[in-house]
């Protein structure tokens, strides 16, 4: 990856050797601070579609130069999950060009809009909302560009494949129009869209952008950067959460091969290289040496979801109809536990940060660069526009994991060695161990069931975490920050609202219950460092709803398939449901042979984004409470699909990972800090395990919103699987994960 | 100063012998394919072929490799030439982030090399050592079976095409 | 080897062939087929753990194949026997088989049908059990999913596929008799010592066997399982530190013992097997297997334990320290080093094997402590340089990759002579290259995992 380049190309100059007229840059309101996937629209713009709300100016989406070809702009991160190609085929679709003819930017602050984090399925339906409008408009105003140079009514006029073409068999080249123009302008209240039914490119699956690349070895990720002068450097990371830095000498590891400095500020303590293998040396070497003072330690494990209950919490009846406290003629009542999991990225997080002429730069695999470069430069005691922050692909990071601490970390080294570009890669031992994990859980779930099998009354309260310590101004949310001489504090944890919800998100059930509360129960005390990963409080939600949804089911002996549709009105879950009983074959008590069992489960992923429905067939093994996952068959609606193979991939991976999280994964700990701290320690599914197939279903709605998709799977997963080990033994289990030990002492001998 | 053969071409490194070849193809050499994941053996990204087996490239140090045929996912082929089984991955897009998808072509280029009609039981055995957490592995395996066929059907099998 | 046999022969014979014959033959046992209900819940559950205690899923399971099933490959000096199908089936398990008939296999190594067993099956051991314990076994086993599995037909080399000779060699070698608890003992020892040298088997592998297979008079006294070394129990241990209660109960319970290391090889199975072994009968193991190597002086102990660690904790390289400070080699020169072991250890273990600073748990101990480094014979250590360590999938444990493949036989004999001199202190070991190429030559299964 040529770095040099990436910090000399800026804006301007890419305008001036584009040769397009696109004056200046259309700044973002300030203050734009995301919460997870919110957007909060700017004081005074109009309700705009998307990010347009945000970032109005239609030159902060799309540039056009002289030679024909296009730039877009993305305030979203690339992640792994195929984004550059679905907004790519918006901007193609709406501006009537070539994808090839489209150069996509992704989120860099001094290139694109501030779209806040790259997070909670947004990304299409922000960014490529945006987008999407944005193209069509500069459609719009080529089409009357072109009207005047041919002197004819625009109705006359329609554009094509980068050209406006006229019906008398006239025609004129997007290059020629835009010569001399301008799309510094606000959007327009309204965009001349197409007819969905009318679509080329748009509901066509398109190779992804990104993949010859990554097959093929080239310098795709901010782990393959290595600009001229660079070295690489290592942190020393404290032996628990409140170790303190005592004692250090430093003089022999200074004189060890390739060392170039060893950084310390408090109990921040890193080493740079010339080498990568010899900072990992001296890394060890360092460790070996350092003195910490142990303090603080983590709560009993064997005991932790009851000490995490009795924690205070702000409690908030986020659902309430009717006479919850209504009795039928069959009552439940059960409670889900969740442990602490991990992100696990397979490339531990890495930055590189150059600090030159009191400007410092960050290349850095953050879902949000706007965020980042204000809180790095309140770490840093700079003011914001002396801190770029540019996005660079990473290992792929489901949330909130180091990504942003490595870039902190780097920024730190980076400022104490001027002038050197500083790699800066996590040991695979510390992303382990101190990213911030996804937060415990636990839910309570009571119902009642009326003689004809329905419910009448429906009681839910979930505890938990914030499941949001993104970095957001405040250097607290930074682990380096926090080791510092003048450490900053950690900010106090905040819930994300509702509709969209943090540990309550889906946990409001979606199913007809005429009298019903859901209290969500919100604890600031955080035992363990946790923050956002994937799917947020829906995967443990969605896990205890769909559970005891069949539990209910069984009590009024009912199909849990039938039982489900029986208490659904909204079409769209209704469609899911129905194309996935019928793509699986699901029958009614079918007959399995010994072992076997099936599992169905849905939701709507935070009751506003995709629909998704799985159903499953596994084996346990009686002896050892191994499950073996058989066919897997999902059907999902993200309304308008833009890339349906790229919905494909996503919706096959969230089910291989959330098969992961649910069958084996468990972060563990003892009084002195956590013991998961690698693959060894904390495994993770292996290819003998995955499931015999993966079938994904796409119900298109062509002309429909944009539905984000990439979380959708999670929760599903988790209760399909648990529903199917009830189906193949008899024992419904409500912890997570549902491990072999877990599995055989609840099927006993 | 060691030589060592990579991708068919010797190249000459001045690192110390016991310094794993991963850092070495990484820094020394800029080739950018192996990925750092965990240095310890446990999940793969850092899979380089050597003499036509599957090897760790974190853990083997370059003062075992004189002398030894080196393969890297550069030395399979490129974005505009891919090689069978980079062909079969992007025609799977059998990839999310791709942080590891190096190392699971390497693998699966070395389980052809061994075993050109592979059961979907002997692929799954054989690529257990590498770990992929964007959930890529229904993709991966689809994209094996296809180079297999591939490689099958054609009259220049694969470690023809790669010697 | 024929010779010996021969002398078995000549033995059978001198009994008398008539007088053999009578005493070798069996009846049938008529054929019953209990229904799984007719178990007593409570009887099956206790069966579940003597049957986890015995092992038996181990030698009765293939890799990957339906537990209790049969068809594992267990290689013996006379050839491979396949262990049969234990479960209800009634063609091809032990369906048809009455309690009595279960008994009298375990017994006297003789199967429903009157046929001799081999003594790979170790009827020598499992004739100690009581008469509940084995009734227990039988429930838990018939209360099995029946598998229909047809056996796999031995492969010995005649004449030993003559059964005749399973007789032979009962005639010599099987005592027969229930356990007799030592009265001078306490309960939790006789506790142990019945379950050590009855169900457990633990003498088939760590006890040294004659030329007819059989396990000689020096118990415990370290033997051969599955290619692999099994250390001797007794006075003899190779471990540095010597072995006490904890550590054992330690070792059987987790597989891990912070003096002595990780379990591997055939003892991984073991360890996995004993999962479901309540914590009291482990303790009676422990405390019986620590009283093996004799009466010791506790004094004496203790010192030997602190020279151990001292001795493992001042061989112990932190990364950084030794390798890098060696100046880059050129020329010729480069060639030696580069093959030394040395230079291996520090790019391929020290990642691992080092003592610097905060490390994943799973981390391992000081090799200085490790008993394959300090075995006599390098047979474990390669073996685990060249399969590796593989936890059993979803399970928590030490990851190693194998070095089959990115190693040569001299890279590895190097590299296991220079962990033998660093961190053992004992005398360096002969011809490791051969031991290395013989033993990739016969991979145990360890080796086949990833
Ligand atoms: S980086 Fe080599 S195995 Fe993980
Ligand atoms: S594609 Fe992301 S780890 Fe495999």
């Amino acid at each position: 990856m040529n770095a040099p380049a990436q910090v000399s190309l800026t804006r301007r100059l890419f305008l001036a050797t584009g040769g397009a007229v696109v004056v200046s840059f259309a700044v973002a309101p300030s203050g734009a601070v995301a919460q997870e996937g919110a957007m909060p629209a700017a004081p005074g713009t109009p309700p705009l579609p998307g990010s347009l709300k945000t970032s109005p100016m239609l030159d902060s989406w799309i540039a056009m130069d002289g030679q024909g070809r296009v730039t877009v702009f993305t305030g979203k991160a690339e992640l792994g999950q195929g984004i550059s190609t679905a907004l790519i085929q918006c901007a193609a679709e709406e501006l009537d060009v070539n994808v090839d003819a489209i150069t996509l930017v992704t989120a860099d602050t001094e290139r694109t809009p501030n779209e806040g984090y790259t997070a909670g399925s947004h990304s299409m339906q922000d960014s490529g909302t945006a987008i999407l409008n944005a193209a069509a408009q500069v459609r719009g105003i080529l089409i009357e560009l072109a009207a005047t140079r041919l002197n004819l009514p625009a109705n006359q006029l329609h554009a094509k494949s980068s050209a406006v073409l006229a019906d008398d068999g006239r025609s004129v080249s997007y290059k020629d129009l835009v010569t001399g123009q301008d799309f510094h302008r606000p959007a327009g209240p309204t965009s001349p869209l197409k007819d969905p039914r009318t679509f080329t490119v748009i509901g066509k699956s398109m190779p992804r952008v990104d993949i010859p690349g990554k097959v093929t070895g080239a310098p795709m990720y901010v782990q393959d950067m290595r600009p001229d002068g660079m070295l690489h450097a290592r942190v020393v990371r404290p032996p628990n959460y409140g170790a303190k830095l005592t004692q250090l000498d430093t003089g022999a590891i200074e004189k060890m091969p390739g060392v170039v400095k060893v950084v310390r500020d408090g109990s921040f303590l890193a080493v740079a290289a010339q080498g990568e293998f010899q900072a990992i040396q001296a890394l060890h070497a360092l460790s070996a040496d350092a003195q910490w003072d142990q303090t603080g330690t983590l709560p009993d494990p064997a005991t932790i979801y009851d000490y995490v209950r009795a924690l205070p919490s702000n409690d908030t009846t986020i659902l309430n109809q009717g006479a919850p406290g209504q009795q039928g003629v069959r009552a439940l009542r059960a409670t889900y536990h969740r442990p602490y999991q991990s992100h696990g990225s397979i490339g531990p997080s890495c930055a590189v940060a150059l600090y030159d002429g009191g400007k410092m730069t960050v290349w850095t695999h953050t879902q949000g660069v706007y965020p980042l470069r204000d809180t790095l430069a309140d770490m840093l005691h700079v003011p914001k526009e002396q801190v770029h922050c540019i996005q660079v692909e990473g290992s792929g990071c489901y949330g909130h994991n180091a990504a942003d601490d490595v870039a902190a970390d780097a920024a730190l080294i980076a400022r104490a060695i001027p002038g050197r570009p500083i790699r800066v890669q996590w040991m695979r031992e510390d992303e382990h161990g101190w990213e911030p994990f996804a937060p415990l859980m636990i839910s309570q779930a009571a119902a009642s069931l009326d003689d004809s099998g329905k419910i009448v009354s429906w009681q839910y309260d979930v505890w938990s975490n914030t499941h949001n310590m993104r970095p957001a101004g405040p250097a607290g949310n930074l682990l380096a920050a926090r080791y510092l001489a003048q450490p900053f504090p950690e900010p106090a944890p905040q819930p994300i609202p509702q509709p969209e919800g943090g540990g309550d998100r889906n946990g409001i059930p979606l199913y007809r219950v005429p009298n019903a509360r859901v209290v969500s129960h919100f604890i600031p005390a955080m035992p363990l460092r946790v923050s956002a990963m994937r799917g947020l409080g829906a995967y443990h939600n969605v896990f205890s709803i769909e559970s005891f949804i069949d539990e209910l089911a069984d009590a009024a002996k009912a199909d849990p398939v039938e039982f489900r549709l029986r208490h659904l009105d909204d079409p769209r879950a209704r469609d899911v449901i129905m194309k996935v009983r019928d793509e699986f074959g699901w029958e009614t008590n079918a007959k399995l042979p010994r072992g076997r069992g099936r599992g169905f489960a849905f939701a709507r992923y935070k009751n506003l984004a995709a629909y998704c429905a799985i159903a499953l067939e596994l084996d346990v093994e009686r002896e050892t409470g191994n499950v073996t996952l058989g066919r897997v068959v999902t059907a999902v609606d993200s309304g308008q699909a833009v890339n349906p193979d790229g919905i494909r991939n996503q919706i096959e991976g969230a089910i291989v990972q959330s098969a992961s999280w649910s069958l084996y994964e468990e972060v563990t700990f003892d009084r002195n800090g956590i013991t998961s701290r690698d693959w060894s320690s904390y495994p993770i599914l292996r290819f003998p395990a995955m499931p015999a197939s993966v079938d994904v279903h796409i119900i298109d709605r062509p002309g429909e919103r944009f539905l984000g998709t990439g979380e959708a799977g999670q929760g599903p997963m988790a209760a399909a699987i648990a529903n199917a080990v009830f189906s193949a033994t008899g024992a419904r289990i409500r912890d997570l994960p549902l491990s072999a030990r877990r599995i055989k002492t609840a099927i006993g001998v | 100063m060691i030589v060592l053969n990579i991708n068919g071409n010797p190249e000459q490194i001045e690192a110390d012998p016991h310094t794993p070849l991963l850092y070495v193809l990484r820094d020394d050499l800029k080739l950018n394919a192996a990925k750092f994941g965990c240095g310890l053996g446990q999940c793969g990204a850092c899979t380089v072929l050597v003499d036509h087996e599957p090897v760790f490239s974190c853990l083997l140090p370059i003062s075992v490799l004189e002398g030894r045929y080196i393969r890297t996912v550069e030395g399979l082929g490129t974005a505009d030439k891919p090689g069978p089984v980079q062909r079969a991955f992007i025609d799977e897009q059998a990839a999310q982030c791709g942080y590891c998808i190096a190392g699971m072509v390497m693998r699966a280029q070395g389980l052809l090399e061994h075993n050109a009609a592979p059961t979907e039981a002997q692929i799954r055995d054989y690529m257990a050592p590498n770990l992929c957490r964007c959930g890529t592995q229904m993709r991966i395996l689809r994209a094996v079976r296809r180079a297999a066929k591939a490689m099958t059907a054609s009259l220049d099998p694969i470690h023809e095409a790669s010697k | 080897m024929i010779g010996r046999l021969l002398a078995a022969v000549v033995a059978v014979i001198a009994i008398g062939f008539g007088a053999f014959y009578a005493w070798a033959w069996n009846s049938e046992i008529p054929p019953a087929n209990p229904s799984a209900a007719s178990f007593d819940p409570g009887i099956v559950a206790k069966g579940a753990q003597l049957a986890a205690i015995g092992d038996c899923a181990v030698c009765h399971t293939q890799t990957g194949g339906k537990p209790y099933a049969g068809g594992f490959p267990l290689t013996t000096p006379f050839g491979t026997i396949y262990g049969p199908n234990i479960t209800p089936d009634a063609q091809t398990g032990i369906g048809a088989w009455s309690e009595a008939a279960f008994r009298r296999a375990m017994r006297s190594g003789v199967d429903r049908a009157g046929n001799h067993l081999y003594p790979a099956f170790p009827y020598d051991h499992f004739t100690k059990a009581t008469d509940s314990d084995l009734s227990a076994i039988y429930a838990f086993l018939m209360t099995r999913d029946p598998v229909q599995q047809a056996n796999r037909p031995l492969a010995l080399s005649p004449p030993l596929n003559w059964r005749l000779f399973a007789a032979g060699w009962k005639l010599l070698f099987l005592t027969r008799g229930v356990f007799q608890p030592d009265p001078k003992q306490s309960p939790e020892w006789n506790r142990g010592a019945y379950l050590v040298t009855g169900l457990g088997h633990c003498g088939a592998c760590h006890t040294p066997r004659n030329a007819f297979g059989a396990e000689n008079d020096d118990h415990f006294g370290g033997g051969m399982g599955e290619g692999w070394l099994a250390p001797a129990l007794n006075a003899n241990s190779p471990a540095p530190v010597p072995w006490n209660a904890d550590q054992i109960y330690a070792y059987l319970r987790h597989g891990f013992a912070d003096q002595h290391g990780f379990a591997a090889g055939p003892m991984q199975p073991v360890v996995q097997s004993l999962r479901n072994v309540p914590d009291g009968a482990l303790r009676a193991i422990a405390t019986y297997v620590s009283t093996l190597p004799g009466p010791q002086d506790p004094a004496e102990v203790e010192r030997r334990t602190k020279a151990a660690l001292d001795f493992a904790r001042s061989r112990d390289i932190t990364v950084a320290a030794k390798p890098s400070a060696e100046p880059a080699t050129t020329g010729s020169a480069a060639t030696r080093q580069a093959s030394s072991g040395a230079a291996i250890f520090a790019g391929a273990c020290a990642s691992c094997h080092h003592s610097g600073g905060t490390l994943p748990v799973s981390r391992p101990i000081s090799l200085g402590l490790s008993t394959p480094v300090n075995e006599p014979d390098p047979t474990n250590l390669i073996r685990i340089v060249l399969g590796g360590i593989h936890p059993l999938p979803g399970d928590r444990g030490p990851i190693m990759p194998g070095f089959a493949g990115a190693l040569t036989d001299q890279q590895i004999a190097s590299l296991a002579s220079y962990v033998r001199s660093q961190f053992s202190g004992q005398s360096a070991w002969p011809d490791v290259a051969a031991t290395v190429s013989k033993l990739r030559q016969t991979p145990s299964p360890p080796m086949e995992a990833p």
